[in-house]
């Protein structure tokens, strides 16, 4: 009989069995509409903002880290092209968040060069 | 012939349910939980069964959960010797019939696996690990069992006097670490000084031998499992702390998926061919490797997370107990959460009066309890 996940579900925090694997534990996060972060791998929990919820959404969907800044610049820029000024920011602080997941064992280390 | 499990009279100890709680009353909630869609642990069906609280104190806060015990009774500390605990086993079930009993404290443990055979012939069922099962997996063989069967634990080893702590090889087992009584009591060791400090004050109150541990830095997990006496694992549901109180222990926690916990736990089954419940405590270093510290050969006092989480294992032992058939529970539910609480429960002094004076306390019959 399957776990039933009803409650989890309700709450808007969508629980999975965890596949237990290291280079899907981004997969088997439950992230809430809200940004609350649960990792039913270790039991930690993290909270992130919007930008944050997009990067992981971004990751979880298969998009390459590289390609993010581009595509928050592309989703959260405002009319006018603010975004290409602040493109250089954007990138380091895309690196620093992952380099936060990598820390945190929720990415895989980067295949050496 | 046993009696269905969902409608057994079934005797639980542990019923301390103070800032450092017995398992007892985690064991009782779990065989009368009702998940939410009113079904019960027992092939769906609820408890209807009777519960007999077998206390040492008539202050234990466990005895006063009218909606949780149905009776109670006073037993004699294990101190007082496996004699008395018999004689009392056979006056209480001469009074309240016993289908069987679960207890769940370290120091009974050994008074009760000795007289499973005893208990067995009068129909009392017991689903307990053997003698030597029980000593396989103490804290002065847990290396001896981590190397033997591949299993994870940290350098340790057994001391019995000040002097071996001078002539510690600090290769062999560098500082600091940790200073053990055998069956309680942890203290931390920066350097020989406080060890042998430590080991006296161990010494004093737990009696040799002393263990030295090393040290393994990182997070605690604890895993609540059950294993069926044949090598396999009934279940198993780990589970990370998330609130200590000032003592260290557990007053919230949160069920994870980590399968290496879960498979940990199968591999000490396998290893001692382990019958009953247990509590492995493992810490993940800072390898992300996990490190087997410690077994506890009972129920641990956060076992009712278990029943919520999708693997009732007190309802389980019950059953393996009175003979049925589980099947080996591998459905979890990580982020399951429990969070202790404390709450006065309001009582007459009537029931202290019946259980200090005459060692009994009786609540409704059978078949007008909850």
């Amino acid at each position: 009989m399957p776990p039933d996940s009803a409650s989890s579900q309700a709450s808007g925090l969508p629980i999975s069995p965890v596949a237990g694997d290291a280079l899907h534990r981004l997969r088997d996060l439950a992230l809430s509409e809200s940004g609350f972060v649960f990792d039913p791998f270790s039991g930690a929990t993290f909270s992130v903002n919007g930008t944050g919820k997009a990067v992981l959404e971004a990751l979880r969907d298969g998009v390459a880290p590289e390609a993010i800044p581009e595509l928050l610049g592309e989703r959260f820029a405002p009319a006018g092209g603010a975004a290409t000024h602040a493109a250089p920011d954007l990138s380091r602080d895309v690196a620093d968040f992952i380099a936060q997941l990598r820390r945190l064992e929720l990415l895989p280390a980067p295949e050496p060069a | 012939m046993s009696p269905p499990a969902a409608s057994a009279t079934v005797a639980v100890t542990g019923l301390n349910a103070t800032d450092n709680p017995g398992p007892g009353v985690g064991v009782i909630r779990a065989l009368r939980h009702v998940a939410d869609d009113g079904t019960g642990p027992f092939g769906g069906a609820p408890f209807t069964g009777r519960i007999v609280g077998l206390a040492y104190d008539a202050l234990e806060p466990g005895v006063y959960a009218r909606d949780l015990v149905d009776d109670v009774y006073l037993v004699p500390y294990p101190s007082q010797g496996i004699e008395a605990l018999r004689e009392r086993l056979w006056e209480i079930h001469a009074e309240t019939p016993l289908d069987a009993v679960i207890p769940t404290l370290d120091a009974e443990l050994p008074a009760f696996i000795a007289l499973a055979p005893e208990l067995a012939e009068r129909g009392i069922a017991t689903f307990l690990p053997a003698e030597g099962q029980l000593a396989l997996r103490s804290k002065v063989r847990l290396s001896e069992l981590g190397t033997g069967h591949d299993l994870p634990v940290p350098r340790s080893r057994a001391v019995s006097t000040a002097q071996e702590l001078y002539e510690l090889d600090e290769e062999e087992l560098p500082f600091p670490l940790w200073v053990k009584g055998a069956f309680y009591g942890a203290e931390r060791a920066r350097n020989v000084h406080e060890a042998v400090a430590a080991f006296h004050r161990v010494v004093a109150k737990w009696g040799l031998p002393v263990i030295l541990q090393e040290e393994v830095v990182g997070e605690e997990y604890d895993v609540v499992a059950v294993g069926d006496g044949a090598g396999g694992l009934v279940g198993a549901v780990p589970m990370k702390k998330t609130l200590l109180t000032d003592k260290g222990k557990g007053w919230a926690g949160v069920v994870v998926g980590d399968p290496t916990l879960v498979e940990l736990a199968g591999r000490f089954m396998a290893a001692t061919d382990w019958r009953g419940p247990c509590e492995v405590e493992c810490v993940r270093d800072e390898h992300g490797q996990y490190r087997l510290l410690e077994i506890n050969p009972r129920f641990p006092a956060w076992c009712y997370l278990s029943a919520g989480a999708g693997q009732n294992l007190p309802a389980a032992v019950l059953r393996l107990a009175l003979g049925e058939t589980v099947a080996p529970m591998r459905d979890l539910l990580p982020g399951t959460m429990f969070v202790r609480i404390s709450l006065d429960q309001l009582t007459s002094i009537a029931d202290l009066q019946a259980l200090a004076g005459s060692g009994a306390l009786h609540r409704a019959p059978s078949s007008e309890a909850p």
